[in-house]
């Protein structure tokens, strides 16, 4: 049974900065069920990591405001929440992990303060009881000897640990959501490996429901049950993870599929010359008008640059944004 | 057709001291080259993988003397690039060049794209004036940008575009041989082969050869002809790419291979998860340094390093039980 968990519905963000308006987040929606994972992937500026700090409703304002859609968690719209209500819902219903854990962690406090401020501050627990907790919580991500890491600063763990120590953070108040914004880019492959399984075993054994951004497509392949692909602000496409693979629709998508070297074909016969997708993603201070990958489209119709092709069902939970499929 | 050896690395060591106590006295060294040898050959492409510290962009450097090396032997085209005074070493410079990882801190800002890449025109006195201005137009346009784009700062460009700005100051004296230290790395996909192609392309018109040090396995294959995996200063395999892909010998080289994210969902590989991180290069362990990682491990291992030896078809591995028997 498939229980929706966050319904985020046409989300607008922008950002008001010196240089003009940028439209970060144009229109985005997409969906979280119960249990799990979805990936999001696209090219660094798309605006992933907006989409999900205004999940949080972490954007800085200013420059940046949330300036239309809807933000439904558990029947809520988490934009019409007061922030002391908001407070309650970060950490404890849904927590993120970023990329660089140094910024996340705080280097002046020991690794267990921090875990342990967060479970007192959600779940009320006494010092001695949340500190067990936190070393509880550092076992459960297999960092070694928790007794003692517990009491150690964040520049004492390598990055691999550092990582870890950020996940146990975020699932120590047992979170529902858990949002990891390229939580391996920065790790090296063996170390990738262990926190991609860490994380899989924690999704099985506690059901925690998971948004994956990356732009790594080898890391959703791996990982994500839904694929979401966005490009310039918004989402063109979206479907399970399988279908985007094996047949994906929206020239993007293709593109980028097509332009991966990969070990596994590479080392088995002739190389081929990888595909490229020609040009580079347009300013967000300065779209086009209708499809904003049209510069760099193989198929591009003259239509195509006069208006903006809408997000349709393509096929059963497959959806797409392109004229071709009119 | 015999290959010809352009670049040979014997024995390669950078051991960098590190200074403490109150006189700052060397308390220790940290051992980020110990040992490294293999050949790059003419209009081949060395790959050379590991993981963030093990020594890659040390022994790039070291190559080119940007950083002088601790002990070992260098010989580009037969000659001994350890034993050249300043003079030469800076003549020599004209055949070997480096690109890195970051297209944002590698260009000088306050420069214009023209002079990043005609100042080494200049410096080695071959082209000035319109002659050299010349040269950079056509660099430029080699590369897949404009002439115009000559007047520009780099700020001015988006990452896949600073990059070949890079490129291009480094084929403008037309080197030999390429370090390319993550060229690609800090790029999007979308970019990446973009960039990779550029490089083959250019290979292909001039004969070059890279060095092409990074970490993304998929990446590494895909361009090079021969690939040396490093693991705490030291090469443990080297192999052909294909090789090394069907038939990786050493422990590490496995779980390496393994780790790689593939973008295919109906692909399921056994994953071998290692233990731990990497241990530090300042205190590496004894014996073979991949002991307290290996699960196949045993009592040797912690006492003897283990011999780099020749297993046949030009594969290298150093593992005490490696080939099986
Ligand atoms: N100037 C220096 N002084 C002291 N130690 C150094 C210096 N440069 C590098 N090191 C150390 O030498 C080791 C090897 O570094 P190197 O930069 O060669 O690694 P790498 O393989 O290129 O890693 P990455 O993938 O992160 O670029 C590391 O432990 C590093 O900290
Ligand atoms: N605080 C900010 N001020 C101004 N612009 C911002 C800010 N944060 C993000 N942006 C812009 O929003 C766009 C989307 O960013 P982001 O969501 O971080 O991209 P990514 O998909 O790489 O995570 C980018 O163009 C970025 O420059
Ligand atoms: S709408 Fe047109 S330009 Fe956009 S992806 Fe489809 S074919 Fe290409
Ligand atoms: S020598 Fe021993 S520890 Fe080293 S890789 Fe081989 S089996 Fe493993
Ligand atoms: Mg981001
Ligand atoms: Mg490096």
């Amino acid at each position: 049974m498939q229980e929706l968990l966050l319904d985020i519905r046409g989300l607008r963000t922008q950002f008001f900065t010196d240089d003009g308006l940028a439209r970060a987040v144009d229109g985005v929606s997409y969906s979280l069920e119960k249990g799990e994972t979805v990936g999001v992937v696209g090219e660094s500026g798309c605006g992933k990591s907006v989409t999900a700090l205004s999940v949080l409703r972490l954007i800085p304002d200013p420059p940046g405001k949330i300036v239309d859609g809807e933000i439904i968690f558990e029947g809520t719209n988490l934009l019409q929440l007061s922030s002391a209500e908001m407070r309650r819902i970060r950490g404890n219903d849904i927590s993120m992990i970023f990329q660089e854990p140094m910024t996340s962690l705080n280097p002046v406090f020991t690794i267990g303060n921090q875990i342990t401020e967060a479970v007192r501050l959600h779940q009320g627990l006494n010092k001695k009881d949340a500190l067990a907790k936190a070393v509880e919580a550092l076992k459960l991500v297999g960092i070694p000897v928790p007794e003692r890491r517990v009491h150690e600063y964040p520049h004492q763990l390598s990055g691999g640990m550092r990582q870890r120590a950020m996940i146990a953070m975020a699932l120590s108040c047992n979170p529902k959501v858990l949002i990891a914004d390229e939580p391996t880019t920065a790790l090296d492959v063996t170390i990738e490996a262990q926190i991609l399984d860490l994380m899989r075993t924690l999704q099985e054994e506690l059901g925690t429901a998971i948004i994956m951004i990356t732009h790594d497509l080898g890391v959703i392949a791996d990982i994500a049950r839904k694929v979401v692909v966005m490009y310039a602000g918004k989402v063109v496409e979206q479907a399970p993870v399988e279908r985007i693979f094996a047949s994906p629709n929206h020239p993007y998508t293709q593109g980028l599929l097509q332009s991966l070297p990969r070990v596994d074909k590479d080392a088995s016969g002739a190389k081929q010359r990888l595909q490229e997708i020609p040009g580079i993603v347009p300013s967000l201070l300065n779209l086009p008008t209708g499809c904003k990958f049209a510069s760099r489209c193989p198929s591009v119709m003259p239509h195509c640059k006069e208006q903006e092709p809408p997000l349709e069902q393509v096929a059963p939970n497959h959806y797409s944004a392109c004229w071709l499929n009119h | 057709m015999a290959a010809e050896t352009l670049l040979e690395v014997t024995n390669l060591k950078k051991y960098f001291p590190i200074k403490g106590g109150v006189f700052s006295k060397t308390i220790g060294y940290v051992y980020a080259v110990d040992g490294v040898s293999f050949t790059v050959d003419k209009g081949e492409t060395l790959g050379l993988v590991g993981e963030s510290g093990c020594g890659k962009s040390t022994t790039g450097r070291s190559i080119l003397r940007l950083i002088e090396p601790t002990d070992g032997k260098i010989h580009f085209e037969g000659q001994d690039v350890t034993a050249l005074d300043k003079n030469a070493m800076r003549s020599l410079r004209r055949e070997m060049q480096i690109i890195f990882q970051d297209p944002y801190a590698s260009l000088n800002p306050r420069m214009t794209v023209g002079s990043i890449i005609g100042e080494p025109l200049e410096i080695h006195k071959i082209a000035r004036g319109s002659e050299k201005t010349e040269r950079v137009a056509s660099l430029l346009q080699k590369v897949g940008l404009r002439a115009e784009d000559m007047r520009k700062y780099p700020h001015e460009f988006s990452g896949g575009q600073r990059q070949r700005i890079g490129i291009a100051r480094a084929i403008a004296l037309n080197p030999k041989l390429i370090v390319c230290d993550e060229p690609v790395s800090a790029l999007d996909v979308s970019i990446q082969a973009q960039v990779i192609n550029l490089l083959e392309d250019l290979q292909e018109e001039f004969g070059l050869s890279y060095l092409f040090i990074a970490h993304n396995l998929n990446v590494v294959e895909h361009i090079s002809d021969r690939v040396a995996v490093m693991y705490l200063g030291q090469i443990v395999e080297l192999a052909s790419d294909a090789d090394l892909y069907n038939d990786p010998q050493h422990p590490y080289t496995e779980a390496l291979l393994s780790a790689v994210p593939i973008p295919d969902p109906t692909v399921t590989k056994k994953r071998i998860i290692l233990e731990g991180d990497v241990p530090s290069p300042i205190d590496p362990p004894s014996g073979c340094h991949f002991h307290t990682r290996c699960m196949y491990k045993e009592k040797i291992c912690e006492e003897e390093a283990p011999e780099f030896k020749h297993i046949g078809g030009g594969h290298w591995v150093a593992c005490h039980f490696r080939p099986k028997v």
